[in-house]
């Protein structure tokens, strides 16, 4: 537990890369194959479970301590991060801690003193949280809580896990990226298989590490010719891969999960590609020729079924654009252009949902009928413009479409690992705006913990200030910190953590979509909310109205709402 | 019978002896509990401070400033008002004030630690009526370590740095914190030097007769100093300005109670964080508050709603003393971004709300 320990802060302490994989590698190269395992699935983020709820810790830890329990509330709205608030408060340990707390390994901690847990009574477990709290130093209290309530975020990226390991067990990057996908290594033998130099037998239901796109950085002109690239919708739901090997297929997401249960009438559809495919492609909910956005794919995605009821609601197709494994060989090495190739032979249906009726007829492929099913496997069209001109021209008619801008993929691009620049570009539309009031302010987390930096905004509504959106993001921290002071200074009343500001300051709100909605009291939702600038130089009186929203759903934009409904 | 102290314009008055504590504006007399900027401010008719602090508040309010001192414990009358200075523990003339009149007694302890300090006299408890108690770390997830603990990682710090060939950085406040750290640290391992602000000081402790180890100062217009050994001891402002391109490569640690928090250490972005503070931790305070024995205490700047509530439910008359600074003292007060001032900086801020 304390390599462990020491490594979590190692990677704490660092920004740089090179001085992380250098942590990871050396806590691989030392630690035991069943702590090695259990790291990896603690670093990769995974699911963690609960193993006893924050509200319990929080009152053992203030009886603990001798201080009430608001004490310790008030003491991690201060400090913004549980773990370490509850760490903080607890008595210094007993001398011997030094001995006891280093004995036990990472993966017989959290089998005895976390997974064996549950289902244990609040007794039975109070008694082993005591007793651990007892045994651990304040920093390794921390890594421990984190664990326990299952909120251990390190901050390194699967890619660097992958590269440690490589570097650890003598292979290539990216066949261990690869091993690592999916339900990979979880105990002392996996781990084993992952760090051998042969080739692994379970490799059959493995997607392949992601590739990733960047935002574009320039004039799309400056790339070169239109020649030199192929340009796609940039589609609005959930990255996946399709893996169709042997006598199944699998339906991976991009954060490494099986959601073959969610997706059933995509797993059915791809009965019909050959053994020996996988395709690299996005999960799109369509209803009728209308694409439903992202938030309708979720409602499905954390499913490990999926009622009847909502199969209909929000029906989900696979759209496909990009071929990785041909015939049961690895094809990511070829020029995209080529891999398109293979793509639309196999799967030969381009997808037209988003696109004008008049366009759709036009290319000759309904979308449904009632007569034919809908068919739940495509593949994405290329957008098609001989000159940057038409390519954004093709792009301003997005937002209408449903679809969030245009990817450029250069043709002779191979299928690599991770975010690599330079040949995959993200071309999104220009986000929405509008200006807001800054009506509630929260302290926030990790490195802005302490500071109010979460914020709810709102606009006008028949003379009052309604809140919309909530924003974590998008000022500097020196503005933080001004904004901060601004905001305890304007403070007119605390609910805990959260404080209600006199409306003094307003900020200019870019999103990327709006909706109806009958969750939000406004009645609208907006998509990836987050501050662009702060306008000093207006006052709250001309922020923006509720009707200015409402008149940009109507403006054509997507609809995620079944029953769409505005609460008056 | 009417209170000894009340919070007016100009900051605490004692209206029986017509003399204010640490005022915020000019007035006429003035006691000073010490000289950190927010605390002690230039320009007032009459000082009067505890006498180790005489020379570091000479040289804070100017070598024209009339000021009287006081020995630790000795009475001064003014006004039919009893004044003693009790040692506070805080930086070098620290004072906690002791007002009596007419059979009450109250105690301000302007701001104060528990802990050891080679610098200047140990915290002592004064006994009174009303206790006015700082609050600035009054959260219980402030507790402070071992002085020694601290030393030693500090040592470990500056060993593995010049073995590295790097200069280790060592920011914390020029007066008081730079020379308490000073004297921790084992002069054995290479040289010490000290930024301007922090000799300045310096030199106001060794004339008032505390002993620190040899500091080298930076000399003008020097191009190089140290050579990847030294302990460079500077106030934070220098942090991330040109000043420390005198040191080549460098470890940038910052010494404060701030420290504790992991989000703090993170935001401020240094290499390393030393949880070091001359403030009384949250045991400190309630140990204090204990200590004093008063059926009143009256708490300021800090933690204040929070410690009031605590003491208030364990049975004590406790409340905010209400100053015209409300805000909470923020880890951050000192984040944003001051001016390149590298030549003098004594305040200490960072670790306080203004009162
Ligand atoms: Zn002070
Ligand atoms: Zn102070």
């Amino acid at each position: 537990m304390k390599r462990f320990t020491d490594l979590y802060w190692r990677l704490d302490a660092t920004s740089s890369t090179n001085e992380k994989v250098d942590s990871l590698r050396e806590y691989f190269a030392a630690a035991r194959p069943e702590d090695a395992a259990c790291a990896i699935r603690v670093l990769s983020g995974g699911r963690q479970l609960r193993a006893v709820s924050t509200t319990l810790l929080r009152q053992w830890a203030a009886e603990a301590a001798g201080i009430p329990l608001w004490l310790v509330e008030e003491c991690y709205a201060h400090v913004g991060d549980l773990a370490e608030t509850l760490a903080l408060v607890l008595p210094h340990p007993g001398p011997d801690a030094a001995t006891t707390g280093v004995g036990m390994g990472l993966a017989e901690c959290m089998r005895t003193t976390i997974e064996d847990l549950r289902g244990a009574s609040d007794q039975q477990k109070r008694l082993v949280v005591e007793r651990v709290w007892q045994l651990l130093a304040p920093r390794e209290r921390i890594v421990w809580h984190k664990l326990l309530t299952g909120g251990c975020r390190v901050g390194v990226s699967q890619t660097l896990v992958a590269r440690a390991l490589a570097e650890v067990a003598g292979v290539d990057p990216a066949v261990m990226a690869h091993r690592l996908m999916g339900t990979g290594v979880t105990d002392a033998e996996s781990y084993a298989q992952a760090m051998s130099s042969e080739p692994t037998a379970d490799d059959a239901r493995r997607p392949y590490p992601f590739f990733l796109a960047s935002a574009i950085e320039c004039e799309p002109s400056d790339l070169g010719p239109t020649s030199d690239w192929i340009a796609e919708w940039k589609w609005d739901g959930m990255r996946a891969q399709l893996v169709r090997r042997g006598a199944d297929a699998t339906l991976w997401s991009r954060g490494e999960e099986l959601v073959n249960g969610a997706f059933p009438e995509v797993i059915a559809a791809a009965a019909a590609i050959p053994d020996g495919t996988v395709l690299d492609g996005e999960l799109l909910a369509v209803r009728g020729n209308k694409l439903l956005g992202f938030a309708a794919v979720s409602k499905r995605s954390g499913r490990r079924s999926v009622p009847r009821k909502l199969l209909e609601e929000v029906p989900c197709i696979f759209v496909a654009y990009d071929l990785l494994e041909d015939d049961g060989a690895d094809i990511r090495g070829l020029p995209l252009v080529e891999r398109r190739l293979r793509l639309e032979s196999l799967v030969p249906l381009p997808c037209t949902a988003g696109a004008e009726p008049a366009a759709s007829e036009a290319v000759g492929v309904p979308f449904e009928t009632a007569a034919s099913p809908q068919p739940r496997l495509l593949h994405s069209p290329c957008v098609v413009g001989n000159a940057w001109d038409a390519l954004a021209a093709a792009r301003a008619t997005s937002r209408g479409r449903g679809v969030e801008g245009i990817m450029l993929k250069r043709r002779s691009s191979v299928y690599g690992v991770g975010r690599v620049r330079g040949d995959w570009w993200k071309w999104k539309i220009e986000p929405l705006e509008i200006d807001v009031v800054l009506l509630y302010a929260q302290a926030g987390h990790g490195r802005r913990a302490g500071l109010h930096s979460d914020y709810t905004l709102g606009v006008w509504h028949d003379g009052r200030l309604v809140p919309v959106a909530k924003a974590y993001s998008g000022l500097a921290d020196a503005e933080i910190v001004e904004l901060d002071r601004i905001v305890r200074a304007t403070t007119l009343d605390k609910h805990g953590p959260v404080r209600v500001v006199q409306p003094t300051q307003v900020f200019q709100l870019a999103f990327e979509g709006i909706s109806h909605s009958t969750r939000h009291k406004s009645g609208v939702a907006v998509r990836f909310p987050r501050i662009v600038r702060w306008r000093r130089d207006k006052t709250p009186s001309e922020a923006g109205t509720l009707a200015d929203l409402v008149q940009l759903i109507d403006a054509g934009t997507i609809d995620a709402s079944p029953q769409p409904e505005m609460t008056p | 019978m009417s209170d000894l102290l009340a919070v007016t314009d100009a900051g605490l008055y004692c209206s029986q002896g017509d003399f204010y504590i640490d005022p915020w504006r000019r007035v006429p007399r003035a006691i000073i509990t010490h000289a950190h900027a927010d605390h002690a401010r230039s320009g007032c008719g009459r000082y009067l401070c505890a006498s180790p602090g005489t020379l570091v508040l000479r040289s804070r309010v100017g070598s024209s400033a009339p000021i009287d001192s006081l020995r630790h414990g000795e009475t001064l009358s003014i006004n039919g008002v009893e004044v003693s200075l009790h040692p506070a523990g805080h930086v070098l003339g620290s004072a906690q004030v002791r007002l009596s009149h007419a059979g009450t007694t109250w105690v301000v302890t302007g701001d104060y630690k528990l802990e050891a300090d080679p610098t200047c006299a140990p915290f002592e408890p004064v006994e009174c009526d009303v206790f006015v108690t700082e609050s600035t770390f009054g959260l219980p997830v402030y507790r402070w370590q071992d002085p020694a603990a601290v030393a030693t990682e500090i040592n470990d710090w500056w060993r593995a740095n010049r073995d590295a060939g790097r200069t280790s950085v060592l920011l914390a406040y020029a007066l008081g914190k730079a020379q308490r750290l000073a004297a921790a640290v084992d002069p054995s391992i290479g040289p010490i030097i000290g930024h301007g602000a922090v000799m300045k000081m310096v030199d106001a402790y060794r004339a008032s007769g505390v002993r620190l180890p040899p500091i080298d100062r930076v000399p003008p217009r020097a191009r190089k100093m140290g050579g990847g050994r030294a302990l460079v001891i500077a106030p934070p402002s220098v942090a991330g300005s040109r000043w420390l391109g005198l040191f080549g490569e460098t470890s940038v640690a910052m010494a404060s109670g701030w420290m504790s928090l992991r989000g703090v250490r993170r935001r401020r972005g240094f290499d390393k964080g030393f949880v070091v503070s001359d403030h009384a931790d949250f045991p400190g305070l309630l140990t204090a508050i204990a200590a004093s024995r008063a059926r009143r205490v009256l708490v300021t700047h800090g933690f204040t709603d929070t410690l009031t509530r605590l003491l208030q439910e364990r049975g004590v008359d406790a409340a905010v003393l209400p100053t015209r600074f409300t805000g909470e003292a923020a880890p951050d007060a000192a984040v944003a971004e001051r001016d390149d001032d590298t030549q003098d900086d004594t305040t200490d801020m960072s670790e306080e709300a203004p009162v």
